[in-house]
């Protein structure tokens, strides 16, 4: 029997998580094809603010990565969104006309940012908060400084207005209400939450109605937001974040069922049924949703629903919110307006910041807002949940479940004093129980273990510091949250620690260190090993013998493996300039060995792809012979440095950029580092050589050259932080060398130099390689000797011979000899 | 299998040399063509061979260009772990590559039985 095809359209949050439950029931019930109108995976994206902030990377949010959707046999269209659905043909059409067909369609199209059509909202500058999109727009933004207006004091906008300030703007947020949030919390809150706001630097306008959006002289963008009392606040950067409204459109153009949102029966099916819908698209009983809880409590309706299981369908229920800015704590939950027959009790300690207020209807907790100190929130929600007469626990009701039962203020004892089914985490709906169970039932012992198991505190994170009392509750003193992380599974030792011992133990070979340090496994695995290769490597320039079946395939056949088993070639070109010379031995090349591809890349110099791995010590013979190296696009270690042209030709030159590139490469190429670095240099802070979001950069200003480091522009992107300024080359090689080697020193296997640095602090990294002169020559001085044994060019000795049973084949068998 | 099958097989099939031991280095794998396949040939830590396809069963990924560890060998292009001996997909991935026998013989020749090598029907 052929599978039935499930074709759903949105990969967001909420459909993420019913094929989670879909495939936990039954993995082979549906082919899945995604069409997803965002280019990338599944990722959280509640979490995106603190990505704004940079407090996490892109890396840390994405829910389900590119091995997910492989493993679960999941057809993902990335960047491929649905325009049509033909319902009586059942299919689906992509804007750029992939066709699929379906026996069921899961609609998760998600909300829309509401943008107000104000004079001016479509101009460049003028952005909304929905995803990494928006966010990387800001953050680019945010780069130049400058001034942002947030319009929406809202949940979304403080949360954007937080990060912007953050990252260095001076930000203002216009608020239509007199109040902030004003949603979720009441006047006495907002009033704090403003105040908190203000004292980080955060300017705030309530009642402020925009009227227009002005465009900057030379239209490259905008330059003020009017109001409609005409006052005119400058900006460089405008986010709307005044609301969402549910994303019904392609529904509706098919002829379902749409209100606000599209129809849905408390099974999740819309008026077409071979057609579900779930999450923020939706409309259930007139209400429409912009939380992630009971988008999570959908999924579970859609997966069993897909199963033709029977089920009790969803229902709507309170919900808890809290604000994701680091030192605002802040929760609300329930109504809390005031009413006829409601009481209210409001403990306030201005000293402490405090402010809480609860409030009751017929003995029973209906509405609860938290200001400060929001640890008792979980508590109060599941009063308000499981409506409990609170009658008896009133006088001490809002010192919160320590209290509730007369003992002393401890937020152990309150945690120990949850029941069983109190909700923990409000995202993903865990209790109390589960997370004790999966603790002891499958001995947790690390955060994330837990998180991958149960959920809990997996999605906003607010609730982790409950799971850790959990953790510390249930497993005493085998607990420790600050335990490390072990290196892989053959030891329970971390890097810094392995790293440490190979010094002090004098370990100098894999066999060494695997025996002197107890590894589980007789001969590691392929995670330590390369590791362990490269500390040995770093640590004993002069003695260690590199261990070639340590290497990834890639630093062993010193060219990068492809999807078909071929492989690249990359040659060096020196600061990526190259001559006619060059070029015509490439040309040669490609001719000779019926290369398929040749693709500039990003450093600046000539890719060949799709070369036989047989013909590669041949390829690099002749490359060779025209003055060709190895770029070792391959390795982790010195990639490229990208220059721009400087004095030579610019006329804004102000010094050697091209000179200073090639000088710096032909210094360090063949270093081999924890991962890999790629550098640049350019002429003037115009900065055509993109130098700022490098491992390593170099500005050059009149007064000398600016040293950058730490920026990322891959997954993650952030720019550089700025090391120094010196005043010769020779200055900046050395800085630039030591700064290297520091990382060289201290880096995990795999960890980039930005990574690496926020861990140990860039402050640290200033205080050794720009003040402390002693530290910086002695870095120098090893990164100098350990040249000494790496520059050997891999491609001239294996074109000469080395290795060459890893070109060729073993044997070649005949079938005749086969029969 | 048994001795007494394995003496069976060698008598009954053909087995032919395709290298000597030293021709593979410790922990490294090599490649020998036929023309239905090719077949990734292991040495590990204490000189036991192993022949597989030299094909993951994840996407087809050249095993022989992996990182050997244990009786493992770790795919390069997306790190799924095979063992070498059951041809098997390890941890929670699932999956397995054809296996193939190997012998070494006295004089250090590697010998694969022909009978294995046969297309795959
Ligand atoms: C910055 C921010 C902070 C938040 N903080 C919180 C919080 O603290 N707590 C909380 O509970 N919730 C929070 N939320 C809300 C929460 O993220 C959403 O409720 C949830 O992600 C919605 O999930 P969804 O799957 O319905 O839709 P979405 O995650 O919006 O996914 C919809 C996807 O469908 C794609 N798509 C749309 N149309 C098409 C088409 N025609 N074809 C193909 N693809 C299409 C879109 O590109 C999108 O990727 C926050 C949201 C944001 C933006
Ligand atoms: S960075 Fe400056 S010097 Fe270099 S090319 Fe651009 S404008 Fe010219
Ligand atoms: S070349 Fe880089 S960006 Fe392109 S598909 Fe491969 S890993 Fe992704
Ligand atoms: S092809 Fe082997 S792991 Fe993907």
């Amino acid at each position: 029997m052929t599978k039935k095809k499930l074709v759903v359209v949105g990969n967001g949050m909420a459909p993420g998580r019913a094929l989670e439950e879909l495939f936990e029931q039954a993995p082979y019930a549906y082919d899945v094809t995604i069409f997803n109108a965002e280019p990338r995976v599944n990722y959280d994206r509640i979490m995106l603010s603190p990505v704004l902030a940079g407090e996490k990377t892109f890396d840390e949010i994405v829910i389900h990565g590119d091995r997910w959707y492989e493993d679960c046999g999941v057809r993902l269209l990335k960047g491929q969104k649905v325009v049509s659905i033909d319902r009586a043909k059942k299919t689906v059409t992509s804007e750029h006309g992939v066709v699929a067909d379906y026996d069921k369609l899961l609609i998760a199209t998600g909300s829309l940012p509401i943008v107000i059509p104000v004079p001016g909202h479509d101009l460049p500058g003028v952005l909304t908060y929905r995803d990494l999109d928006d966010v990387t727009a800001m953050l680019l933004a945010a780069q130049s400084g400058g001034r942002a207006v947030v319009i929406g004091g809202g949940l979304l906008g403080l949360e954007a207005a937080a990060g912007l300030k953050e990252r260095g703007m001076d930000v203002t947020v216009l608020h239509l209400m007199p109040t902030l949030m004003e949603r979720q919390l009441d006047a006495a809150a907002g009033h704090l939450l403003r105040r908190a706001l203000e004292n980080r630097g955060v300017n705030i306008i309530t009642e402020a109605n925009t009227k227009e959006i002005l465009a900057a002289a030379d239209g490259s963008g905008v330059r003020a937001v009017r109001l409609e009392d005409g006052t005119e606040i400058e900006a460089d950067l405008v986010v709307m974040a005044v609301g969402i409204r549910p994303n019904a459109q392609l529904a509706n153009d098919a002829g379902i069922e749409t209100g606000r949102g599209i129809l849905v029966d408390r099974h999740m099916r819309t008026s077409d049924r071979d057609i579900l819908a779930l999450g923020e698209c939706v409309e259930f009983e007139g209400q429409v949703y912009g939380l992630v809880a009971p988008l999570y409590q959908m999924a579970g309706v859609v997966a069993r629903e897909l199963l033709d299981e029977d089920n009790d369908g969803f229902s709507d229920s309170a919900l808890a919110t809290k604000l994701k800015v680091t030192g605002v704590d802040l929760y609300s939950a329930g109504d809390f307006s005031d009413g006829e027959g409601r009481e209210e009790i409001v403990l306030r300690d201005a000293a402490q910041g405090v402010y809480k207020r609860l409030v009751l209807e017929d003995n029973r907790i209906v509405g609860v807002v938290l200001y400060g100190d929001t640890a008792d929130g979980g508590w109060f929600f599941q009063q308000v949940k499981d409506q409990t007469d609170v009658t008896e626990m009133r006088d001490t009701l809002i010192f919160g479940p320590a209290y509730a039962g007369g003992d002393a203020l401890d937020p152990m004892a309150a945690v120990a004093a949850l029941p069983d089914d109190a909700e923990i985490c409000g995202c993903n709906g865990v209790c109390k129980g589960r997370i004790v169970s999966a603790i002891t039932e499958k001995n947790l012992t690390a955060l994330d273990d837990v998180r991958a198991h149960t959920k809990a505190s997996a999605s906003c994170g607010t609730c982790t510091g409950l799971v850790e009392q959990l953790m510390s509750l249930t497993l005493g003193d085998a607990f420790n949250p600050n335990a490390v992380k072990p290196m892989c599974g053959c030891t329970d030792l971390s890097h810094d620690d392995v790293r440490r011992l190979i010094k002090v133990k004098k370990l100098k070979t894999i066999p060494e260190v695997l025996h002197a340090l107890e590894w589980k496994t007789s001969c590691g695995c392929a995670k330590c090993r390369p590791a362990l290769n490269y500390y040995l490597v770093c640590d004993w320039p002069d003695e260690y013998a590199d261990d070639y079946q340590s290497r990834f395939i890639n630093e062993r056949a010193h060219a990068n493996i492809q999807k078909d088993g071929t492989y690249s070639v990359v040659p060096r070109m020196w600061g990526g300039q190259t001559s006619s010379k060059e070029l015509r031995a490439i040309a040669d090349v490609v001719d000779k060995f019926d290369i398929p591809t040749v693709k500039v890349t990003g450093g600046q110099r000539i890719d060949m792809l799709g070369i036989k791995k047989e013909d590669l010590p041949a390829v690099w013979a002749d490359l060779g012979e025209a003055g060709f190296v190895s770029g070792h696009a391959y390795a982790k270690g010195l990639r490229t440095v990208k220059t721009c042209v400087g004095t030579d030709w610019c006329r804004f030159g102000t010094q050697d950029s091209t000179g200073l590139g090639v000088k710096i490469e032909k210094f360090m190429w063949g270093s081999w580092t924890p991962a890999k670095v790629k550098m640049a240099v350019s002429g003037c802070p115009r900065n055509c050589a993109e130098a700022t979001c490098k491992d390593v950069g170099v500005v050059c200003v009149d007064s000398g050259y600016e040293i950058h480091f730490a920026g990322a522009a891959g997954l993650d992107i952030k720019g550089t932080e700025v090391l120094g300024l010196v005043k010769t080359e020779e200055e900046a090689i050395e800085h630039i060398a030591a700064l290297v080697q520091m990382y060289r020193e201290q880096g995990h296997y795999l960890e980039r130099i930005y990574k690496w640095a926020k861990r140990i602090g860039y402050d640290e990294v200033r205080r050794q390689i720009m003040d402390d002169g002693e530290k910086r020559k002695a870095y120098y001085d090893r990164f100098v000797f350990s040249q000494k044994f790496a520059q050997v060019d891999p491609w001239s000795e294996r074109a000469s011979g080395k290795d060459k049973h890893e070109f060729r084949p073993m044997a070649s068998v005949g079938l005749q000899a086969a029969e | 299998m048994s001795e007494g099958a394995a003496a069976m097989n060698a008598m009954s099939e053909n087995w032919i040399a395709v290298g000597k031991l030293g021709d593979i280095p410790r922990l490294g794998s090599r490649r020998v063509l036929s023309r239905e396949r090719t077949i990734a040939v292991f040495r590990t830590v204490n000189d036991e061979i192993y022949a597989i396809e030299d094909k993951c069963p994840h996407k087809e990924g050249p095993l022989s260009q992996g990182i050997v560890h244990d009786r493992c060998v770790t795919c390069p292009l997306h790190n799924w772990v095979i063992s070498l001996e059951t041809g098997e997909a390890q941890g929670a991935d699932e999956g397995a590559v054809k296996t193939f026998r190997v012998r070494v013989a006295d004089n250090g020749d590697i010998l694969i039985c022909t009978g294995d090598l046969a297309p795959a029907s």
